[in-house]
């Protein structure tokens, strides 16, 4: 029995894998769910009663969607390249805290259509001042940056950690350690008055068809999918992999730097070392579930985004830990490798 | 410059340098063997902080000790298993394979821990390893209450260390595994089969991983609780990278890395006015460094994340 590489790759293949990993991922968490003593059915339609049952509880799920799809983004762009950039959860709250810092009183004055914007930039930026270290000791010293950009996650917490508490502490938070809140009229508009949607969920998906559009049709999405598949190709064919991988992570890092900025700006106001309940490492599960397609991002941004909203419903009326929303992700990820394989290669004896 | 001798001429440090260093050791000699068959195992956080859990876990509900040691290191290659199925057998990308395997180990432990250990204020606790005295050595002045009263995770951590370092270097089964993660095609011509050595050393580097999230719980402190592996897992594959994939340098790695955690804690508390998460940073910064001074240098093992396929070049 072994592996046969498979001439062509159908379409209804690849339209098909991620519902099957999804499906298998289910599966198998669906024992998890079974052993704790529920029925794994009826906690999933509990899960999905809780994200999408009302119109409250289905913008709260996209609120929680837009982090995800920037991040997923972030990880997508990168990975495209195979730049492992799986710092995404520090350059978040970089992102966060810089937008805190700027928005709460230094920029205060500007009138919000000039503030809004300024502090977006200023958080993508401060995730590409993260990325920095990283791409630089990978292109100059050649050092792996899945470990540096990983051990910089909890650099970059202590040092938010650091700020909230000490400069930029609130001194009305009753000691807690916790950011000074963005002033109100830098907070993004709503989409939906009376919940918590925000203007950042069409930014978010706006942005992932721009970033369609420059991977399919731009040189540097062809220099940056190239610098991907085969780095000595690229190199032959006039590509400068260090500029492209530099541009490559600026954007990915500047993503999820956006991501942070829009958190703060759109939901919380303020920053807290709990301001990210893993949306960098789950960002790289939604842009693997999406195959790195920046449009499928949205959709696996949205179902990641269901788990997490819906488990806490049903974790309340069925005593099954909500974690059980994390493990089916983290096996969905595992999952899609191994149907990503199954689109590649067949199995012959 | 006296509270820095202080702190240096304090057997309390050195003792601690051994049971920071625990956990690292076993770590990054999993990880080392790992990659020595040519397989980087990213799931070592999550590995970590499974064998954490479930290693707790059985020692709550009333095995001994060592039993939970043991059943750490089992629940360590089963997920070593898992990352070969999915690493060697189909050659998945090693990077996002591992990482997945991460989020899935530790987000399983939480769930398992949540299931069955209900919500409390205080965290249950069990009785950890205690602390044993070596006849004769732990009399000695400073040297004895400094290095010689450890639990006994650490001996054995110690003794792996060199166990490892022998097998690697010395035996067949060494050399099989450093053809395989140089040259898997060379050492397949020889009659190696990759296949299995890439499992087996990652099943045992696994269940070195498992063993060292025990000690955690089973050692350094009593109980469980989310996120307690504090990034360990990724330290350890930075310090295979500075040990050059040498698990004697591995253990020298992990103790200087020790020595520099057990010194800035107590820096922290004898200096004032510096904020204090600048003392934790410098563990991690610690590493960064020695990666960039380390990896020109470094010899990485020629087929590490190469896939090998039988008949497939």
């Amino acid at each position: 029995m072994r592996f046969e590489r498979r001439e062509d790759r159908p379409l209804y293949l690849m339209i098909l894998t991620p519902l099957l990993a999804v499906v298998a991922a289910l599966a198998i968490a669906g024992i998890l769910i079974a052993i704790a003593g529920a029925s794994a059915f009826e906690a999933y339609w509990r899960i999905l009663v809780g994200a999408f049952g009302s119109r409250l509880s289905s913008t709260e799920t996209l609120t929680r969607a837009t982090p995800l799809i920037l991040t997923g983004l972030a990880a997508a762009v990168a990975f495209r390249a195979r730049l492992w950039n799986i710092g995404a959860e520090g350059q978040f709250y970089f992102g966060a805290i810089a937008v805190a810092a700027f928005g709460s009183n230094m920029l205060a004055d500007l009138p919000a259509p000039a503030l809004i914007p300024l502090l977006l930039i200023i958080g993508a930026i401060a995730g590409m001042v993260l990325i920095v270290i990283p791409i630089w000791l990978r292109l100059r010293f050649s050092v792996d940056e899945v470990v540096t950009s990983l051990i910089l996650n909890f650099v970059a917490v202590l040092f938010v950690s650091m700020l909230i508490d000490g400069v930029l502490k609130d001194p009305s938070a009753f000691g807690w350690p916790q950011s000074q809140a963005v002033v109100d009229h830098a907070m993004l508009p709503k989409l939906i008055a009376r919940t918590r949607l925000h203007i950042g969920f069409p930014i978010a998906i706006a942005l992932a068809a721009i970033i369609s559009f420059i991977h399919s049709r731009t040189v540097f999405g062809m220099q940056s999918r190239a610098a991907g598949l085969s780095p000595s190709g690229a190199v032959f064919a006039g590509v400068q992999l260090g500029p492209t991988l530099v541009k490559v992570a600026c954007l990915s890092g500047g993503l999820a730097g956006l991501a942070g900025a829009i958190e703060v700006l759109g939901v919380k106001g303020y920053v807290t070392t709990d301001l990210s309940p893993g949306f960098g490492y789950d960002g790289i599960v939604v842009a693997m579930l999406a195959n790195l397609n920046p449009l499928g991002v949205v959709l696996a941004a949205i179902f990641t985004a269901m788990m997490f909203v819906g488990a806490d419903g049903m974790s309340r009326s069925l005593g099954i830990p909500s974690y059980i929303a994390n493990v089916t992700v983290a096996l969905s990820l595992l999952t899609m490798l191994v149907a990503l394989f199954f689109t590649q290669y067949r199995l012959r004896r | 410059m006296n509270l820095l001798v202080d702190i240096v001429g304090s057997a309390g440090l050195w003792a601690a340098v051994l049971r920071i260093a625990t956990p690292l050791i076993f770590g990054t000699l999993g990880a080392l063997l790992c990659e020595r068959a040519g397989v980087l195992n990213l799931g070592i956080e999550g590995i970590m902080t499974f064998g954490a859990m479930i290693g707790w876990l059985s020692v709550y509900h009333g095995t001994d000790l060592w039993t939970g040691l043991l059943i750490a290191a089992l629940a360590g290659g089963v997920f070593g298993l898992l990352h070969s199925v999915l690493t060697v057998t189909l050659g998945l990308s090693q990077h996002v394979s591992g990482l997945g395997m991460t989020l899935f180990a530790s987000s399983f432990s939480y769930y398992v821990f949540r299931l069955i250990v209900p919500v409390a204020g205080t965290p249950p606790t069990v009785t950890p390893f205690q602390p044993i005295a070596i006849p004769g050595l732990s009399t000695v002045p400073f040297v004895g209450p400094a290095f010689f009263s450890e639990t006994p995770p650490t001996y054995l951590a110690i003794m792996i260390a060199l166990v490892i370092a022998y097998i690697v270097f010395r035996t067949p089964i060494g050399l099989a595994i450093r053809m395989t993660g140089e040259n898997p095609h060379a050492a397949e011509a020889q009659g190696i089969d990759p296949i299995r050595v890439r499992y087996g050393a990652v099943i045992v580097g696994s269940a070195l991983m498992g063993m060292g999230g025990a000690f955690l719980t089973l050692s350094a402190f009593n109980s469980f609780f989310p996120t307690m592996v504090q990034g360990r897992g990724w330290i350890c594959i930075a310090l295979v990278v500075f040990a050059s994939w040498r698990p004697g340098r591995a253990l020298f790695g992990a103790l200087l890395f020790a020595f520099f955690d057990a010194f800035q804690l107590r820096l922290q508390t004898a200096v004032q006015g510096v904020p204090y998460q600048t003392f934790l940073m410098t563990p991690y910064i610690l590493s960064i460094i020695a990666l960039a001074i380390m990896s020109r240098r470094a010899r990485v093992p020629q087929a590490l994340m190469q896939p090998y396929r039988l008949g497939e070049r």
